[in-house]
């Protein structure tokens, strides 16, 4: 069993959860995600680890509520444990083993989407741990859906925002934005690494590619174990199958088959007799105890 | 003459009743029908059924007592060389094994091996003692990774002679194949495996699960700083094939891997849980072994029209023959002889069929059997929605990855001695289907009590 131990509202729908761990806290690297259980009848959910602390043996996973099971699971509070929390799962970032001396060189743009802004975050602070700056921009539908923008200014270079409305900073797209940089701003990357929803990293690698730039996506497709064992997960890069929980999630986005993964992805949204019986529990008074439905 | 009698008939489920649910389809035999089928047994001198059980079970010596209603002491027979007879008896390919060569097999119906040892396995959950152990603080400490089979059999054999043992699980259960593969219709979760995990703890085992080795903790970790003197691999085969051709990432088609582990590990079929399961109205699977059995069957349980697409003739079939008889009792259609060359799909990438050829037997191949060869000009469609690919699985590479020198071969296997399970590095032992990949139950339990001895003998000298 793991204990939450904290709990906090970022944004409408997104929570943050530092969950007791010590196993996990102690491997846990840049990139890698963990698979939690709520009870014994949930379902498996892999989240991308958000932050972590060996010495308080904590792990930080920030959720937000889209379906049925994050929204159980952001009903609970501190004091509540999870009947499973395992990890950490996939490969650790590619700079992580990179030499120390070509990193250091390079000029590494992240974009960060919605609640993919959390996983960006221990990039970042790593890569600052180890004396680099990385640019960050950060989109949000608007300024009120910002998470994690006072922490990452403390580890970034420069942070950028963008907002689809306008409400804050860049008025436009992430991709709009990137090309403003690059563009209008004098600014050179050799890397980008991008992590939001499938469809902002699809448009993203489409920006980068007509700059040549190398980028970086990571994808959360469908997953039951999380340890190679099932296919769920598995994906198309560079037109071979591969499987996102060993062999990702980071991968090259210019080789990613996007159409694929998004559609893919939607496999269970569509069954009928699941959201009936989400509606059901609705109406029974199962789930949202604290008025967490929109 | 006692075999005179003639073979005593099981009991089961009706074919059509069980098709709409998980419960066994095989009841056992009672007490008397028991006795009465360990009185067939000659008690042959030279048994030819022991020759041919991978672990040689004393099996005469076992069906004599059960016919005298000693069944307790039936069960202490068995448990010198088995430690799951209550899935052994359940699982085992016995038609090749031990029944396959019971003499009485020659002229007429070998003796129910398979469903004595099940009956002695089944009362001995319910009415024999199961010892209880605590290791010493000074006993030295062993590592087990994963919690099928092998390292099951190898941790409760190490725990009896003393050693504090641990087994580390990547998944939430424990059980491995057993638990996440094998249906509840074939092998009960609460009556026979989670008793059998029982008996692992009462010996002082600790099962720690959600460690991932390899990532979690790695394998050297384990020796060099968790405090552990050797360590067992046992971590299965768990890696799932694919054929390689197209349509196969289309929604709709996926490993028997997954559908059975949504299935019997998640309980996706159980409304009570929140793990979703997509099985359509017509159901392909494609391959012919226990696991596509498995998963047709699991298919048709969930309301689905159900068919298997397989290579190669009946004849061929690798699945247990009373897998195969009971598919068909269930209506499960077998299309043999076909081959799926491309999985089709609809505007949206959801699957509406299945492209195969048809094949006809050639000459035998390396593995002894006829292979199989397209018949040119031959493809035709199937109409379903749902494909599973259940193509046979390789062992994971993650534990090999991440140990410092330790050798595989070509095929992704641990490479181990098959007398002890020692492999390349010192200290470290592996067993069971991470060294030979897929193979069988018994022969993982067997390769994990290989390596309990000779840890043992490892340690002693150490
Ligand atoms: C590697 C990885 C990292 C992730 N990191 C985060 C994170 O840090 N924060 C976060 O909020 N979410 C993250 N997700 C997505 C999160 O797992 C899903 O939002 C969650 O599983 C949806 O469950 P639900 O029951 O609430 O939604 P429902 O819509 O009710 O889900 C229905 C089914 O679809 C599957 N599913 C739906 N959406 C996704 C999705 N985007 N990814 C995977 N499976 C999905 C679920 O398994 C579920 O069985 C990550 C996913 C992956 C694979
Ligand atoms: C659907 C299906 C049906 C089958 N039917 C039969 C049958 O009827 N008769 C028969 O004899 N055999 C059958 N088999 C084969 C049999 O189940 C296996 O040969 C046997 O279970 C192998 O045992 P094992 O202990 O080596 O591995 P497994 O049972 O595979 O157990 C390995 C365990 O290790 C865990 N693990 C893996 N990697 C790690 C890691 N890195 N860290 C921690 N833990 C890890 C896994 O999660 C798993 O729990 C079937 C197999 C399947 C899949
Ligand atoms: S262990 Fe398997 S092969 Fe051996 S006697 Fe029992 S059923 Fe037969
Ligand atoms: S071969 Fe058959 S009859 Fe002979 S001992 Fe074995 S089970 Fe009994
Ligand atoms: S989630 Fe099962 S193989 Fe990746």
């Amino acid at each position: 069993m793991y204990k939450i131990l904290r709990k906090e509202l970022l944004a409408p729908n997104i929570y943050l959860m530092d969950v007791e761990a010590p196993r996990v806290a102690r491997a846990a690297k840049p990139g890698q995600f963990i698979i939690l259980r709520l009870d014994e009848k949930g379902e498996r959910i892999p989240l991308t680890i958000a932050d972590y602390d060996a010495t308080e043996g904590s792990v930080t996973i920030v959720i937000q509520t889209i379906g049925y099971s994050t929204t159980k699971l952001c009903a609970m509070n501190p004091g509540e444990f999870l009947a499973d929390f395992a990890g950490p799962l996939g490969r650790p970032s590619e700079f992580v083993n990179e030499d120390m001396a070509t990193l250091r060189n390079k000029r590494i743009l992240f974009v960060a989407g919605g609640v993919g802004t959390a996983p960006v975050y221990p990039q970042v602070k790593w890569l600052a741990e180890h004396g680099i700056k990385a640019d960050v921009i950060i989109g949000a539908k608007n300024k009120d859906t910002f998470i994690y923008v006072e922490k990452m200014q403390q580890v970034a270079g420069h942070v950028y925002l963008a907002t689809d409305d306008g409400s804050a900073g860049f008025h436009g797209l992430v991709t709009a934005l990137i090309s403003d940089l690059i563009d209008n701003q004098g600014k050179q990357y050799d890397e980008v690494i991008a992590i939001g929803p499938m469809i902002m990293m699809k448009f993203v690698t489409k920006t980068t590619k007509a700059y040549n730039l190398k980028t970086i996506v990571s994808l959360n497709s469908l997953m039951v174990d999380g340890t190679g064992m099932c296919g769920a997960c598995r994906v198309s890069v560079g037109g071979k199958t591969r499987f996102t929980c060993v062999d990702g999630p980071e991968f090259d986005g210019h080789e990613v088959d996007f159409d694929e993964a998004m559609r893919r992805q939607g496999m269970y949204k569509t069954i009928e007799s699941r959201k009936a019986k989400i509606e059901q529990e609705r109406a029974e008074g199962h789930v949202c105890k604290v008025g967490l439905d929109r | 003459m006692a075999n005179k009698i003639p073979r005593v008939p099981v009991r089961e489920q009706d074919p059509k009743v069980r098709v709409t649910n998980f419960e066994e389809v095989c009841y056992g035999y009672d007490l008397q029908e028991a006795q009465l089928e360990a009185s067939r047994c000659l008690g042959c001198k030279k048994p030819r059924c022991v020759e041919h059980c991978p672990v040689s079970l004393q099996i005469p010596q076992f069906i004599e007592q059960v016919s005298q209603g000693n069944f307790a002491e039936a069960a202490r027979v068995i448990a010198q060389d088995s430690s799951l007879p209550s899935v052994c008896g359940r699982v085992c390919p016995q038609e090749s094994q031990c029944e396959g060569s019971c003499i009485l097999g020659i002229k007429g119906e070998p003796v129910s091996i398979g469903k004595l040892e099940r009956f002695v396995g089944d009362w001995n959950i319910a009415n024999g003692e199961h010892p209880v152990a605590q290791a010493s603080a000074q006993a030295k400490r062993v590592a087990v990774v994963g919690s099928g089979p092998a390292g099951l059999a190898c941790a409760s054999d190490l725990a009896k002679m003393g050693y504090g043992v641990k087994i580390f699980e990547a998944l939430h259960k424990a059980g491995g194949v057993l638990q996440y593969g094998i249906p509840e219709f074939r092998l009960p979760k609460e009556k026979v495996v989670a008793q059998e995990i029982q008996n692992v703890l009462n010996l002082g085992v600790e099962i720690e699960t959600d460690v991932i080795v390899g990532r979690t903790i790695t394998v050297d970790e384990m020796l060099d700083t968790e405090g552990y003197s050797a360590v067992f691999i046992g971590s299965g085969a768990g890696l799932p094939r694919f054929m390689g051709i197209p349509g196969e990432n289309l929604n709709g088609v996926v490993s028997a891997n997954e559908f059975l582990t949504r299935a019997n590990l998640m309980r996706a079929y159980d409304a009570q849980y929140d793990t979703p399961i997509y099985v359509g109205q017509r159901v392909v699977v494609v391959g012919g072994g226990n696991v596509a059995m498995d998963a047709v069957r699991t298919a048709a349980r969930l309301g689905a029209e159900a068919h298997i697409v397989y290579r190669r003739s009946e004849a061929e079939l690798p699945a247990r023959a009373e897998e195969v008889h009971h598919a068909k009792q269930e209506g499960i259609s077998f299309k043999m002889l076909t081959n799926p060359t491309e999985v089709i799909g609809d505007e949206k990438g959801w699957v509406r069929g299945i492209r195969c050829i048809q094949m006809e037997l050639g000459e035998p191949d390396a593995s002894g059997r006829r292979s199989p060869i397209e018949i040119p000009g031959s493809e035709f469609e199937i109409e379903c929605d749902v494909v599973i690919m259940a193509l046979g699985t390789s062992p994971n590479p993650l534990i090999a990855a991440t140990t410092h020198d330790l050798e595989t071969t070509r095929r992704g296997c641990i490479v181990a001695d098959e007398q002890q399970g020692q492999t390349s590095r010192k200290g470290i032992f592996a067993g069971g289907d991470a060294v030979t990949g897929a193979a069988t139950v018994i022969l993982a339990m067997g390769a994990g009590r290989k390596a309990a001895k000779a840890i043992d003998a490892y340690l002693k000298n150490e």
